[in-house]
């Protein structure tokens, strides 16, 4: 118990998804810029890396390895991340319009979001178990969402910011998302193993 | 070998299989009018319009709710033919759509045209144009300022702008724009070492 625990712990804090792996950092930049769509972004992207990496674990396992094609795995893994992610769409858009419209294009732009791949290709090569796999693909998300919502927050309150104009924009969001990253290197302390 | 071809087709197929079937059975019947004005647009989902891809800001304009002019890499002529679609006045491409708006220009004197009245050349602050009287005059390119003050006095109006062609040579970061609060300048006052 203990140890799934800590991976979700070393997931959402320690080995962060976006600010110590850099993975996924196409929409943390992206669609930080409101509130409201980093955290629509933080759910669907929590709902595809789980279920893909739950996924890509039972393809790897059952596929790939009895028949040795370890080397199909990248374009395999693109295929289900493609697949879940179209499927997920269809079902979402019809059985709670709600729901697709708060994630919107976000659910078919996480197609190409490589903490995606980087989560299914990372359980392969710690060799995770199916319950490790899916714990290790929730908690990355999670460490995503938490990374996002609070950038998204920091970056609301700093377009309202004074900042000197030749840092306005984009060149502000990077420091910050540069300082967090900074701040996340105090969490690599945190569990002795 | 083979088996990697099977795998690969197989996991493909089903996942094709379970797509088509889900695209089938989940069928979302939609406004018509929003997958019009969507086909329109040019699905670069850049988001330059101000929504998050091509299909919210279809959306928005089948609802009423956003101008047809805001779309940068669809230009004028997606502007045109959502006008037409949507049987509204064309509009003027939104400025910041423009995607050359603001070019640095310079005058250009039509020499066929100009009767050598050095009008202009009174009018030129910086001493652009070079002629004399009743002899045809002329626009020194690299000195014009692009000021305009040379049209009004024409009587021929034989002087248009022209702007100037952006070439790898002379293209420059656009100045960013003026600071509008000033900011407290404190002189520094250096000490120096006796």
């Amino acid at each position: 118990m203990t140890e799934y625990l800590l991976i979700i712990v070393a997931t959402v804090w320690v080995n962060n998804i976006v600010l110590t792996q850099f993975l996924g950092l196409c929409p943390f930049m992206g669609v930080s810029r409101k509130l409201e769509t980093a955290i629509g972004m933080g759910l669907a992207t929590t709902f595809v890396l789980t279920l893909s990496s739950i996924t890509s674990y039972l393809v790897n396992e059952f596929l790939l390895e009895p028949f040795d094609l370890e080397f199909l795995r990248t374009i395999s893994f693109i295929l289900v991340i493609a697949a879940i992610v179209g499927f997920t769409e269809l079902v979402v858009h019809k059985t709670s319009p709600l729901l697709h419209n708060v994630l919107g294009i976000f659910l078919p732009l996480i197609t190409t979001n490589c903490a995606v791949l980087g989560v299914a290709l990372l359980n392969v090569q710690q060799s995770n178990n199916f319950i490790e796999s899916a714990l290790y693909g929730f908690g990355s998300a999670l460490g995503f969402t938490l990374v996002l919502v609070t950038f998204a927050a920091m970056r609301e309150r700093l377009a309202a910011a004074d900042v000197p104009e030749a840092f306005q924009g984009n060149a502000i969001a990077m420091i910050t998302a540069g300082l967090m990253a900074l701040a996340f290197m105090g969490f690599t302390g945190l569990i002795k193993v | 070998m083979f088996a990697a071809f099977l795998i690969l087709v197989g996991l493909a197929a089903f996942f094709g299989l379970v797509l088509g079937y889900a695209s089938v059975r989940f069928k979302v019947e939609g406004d018509p009018l929003v997958e019009n004005v969507d086909n329109l647009l040019p699905q670069t989902q850049c988001g330059q319009c101000g929504y998050a891809g091509c299909r919210p800001y279809a959306e928005a304009i089948a609802a009423g709710e956003a101008p047809i002019n805001k779309c940068p890499p669809g230009g004028e002529s997606t502007m045109l033919a959502l006008a037409d679609l949507l049987d509204v006045e064309p509009l003027e491409m939104d400025e910041e759509a423009e995607q050359q708006s603001d070019l640095p220009e310079v005058a250009v004197i039509i020499e066929k045209d100009c009767i050598g009245c050095t009008l202009c050349l009174q009018a030129c602050p910086v001493d652009a144009i070079a002629g004399a009287a009743k002899q045809m005059h002329t626009v020194i390119e690299s000195e014009c300022t692009g000021c305009e003050l040379c049209l009004p006095p024409c009587p021929v109006d034989c002087i248009i702008m022209k702007p100037v062609e952006v070439t790898t040579s002379n293209w420059k970061w656009r100045e960013p724009k003026s600071i509008e609060k000033s900011y407290p300048v404190i002189p520094i006052q250096l000490e120096v070492e006796p």
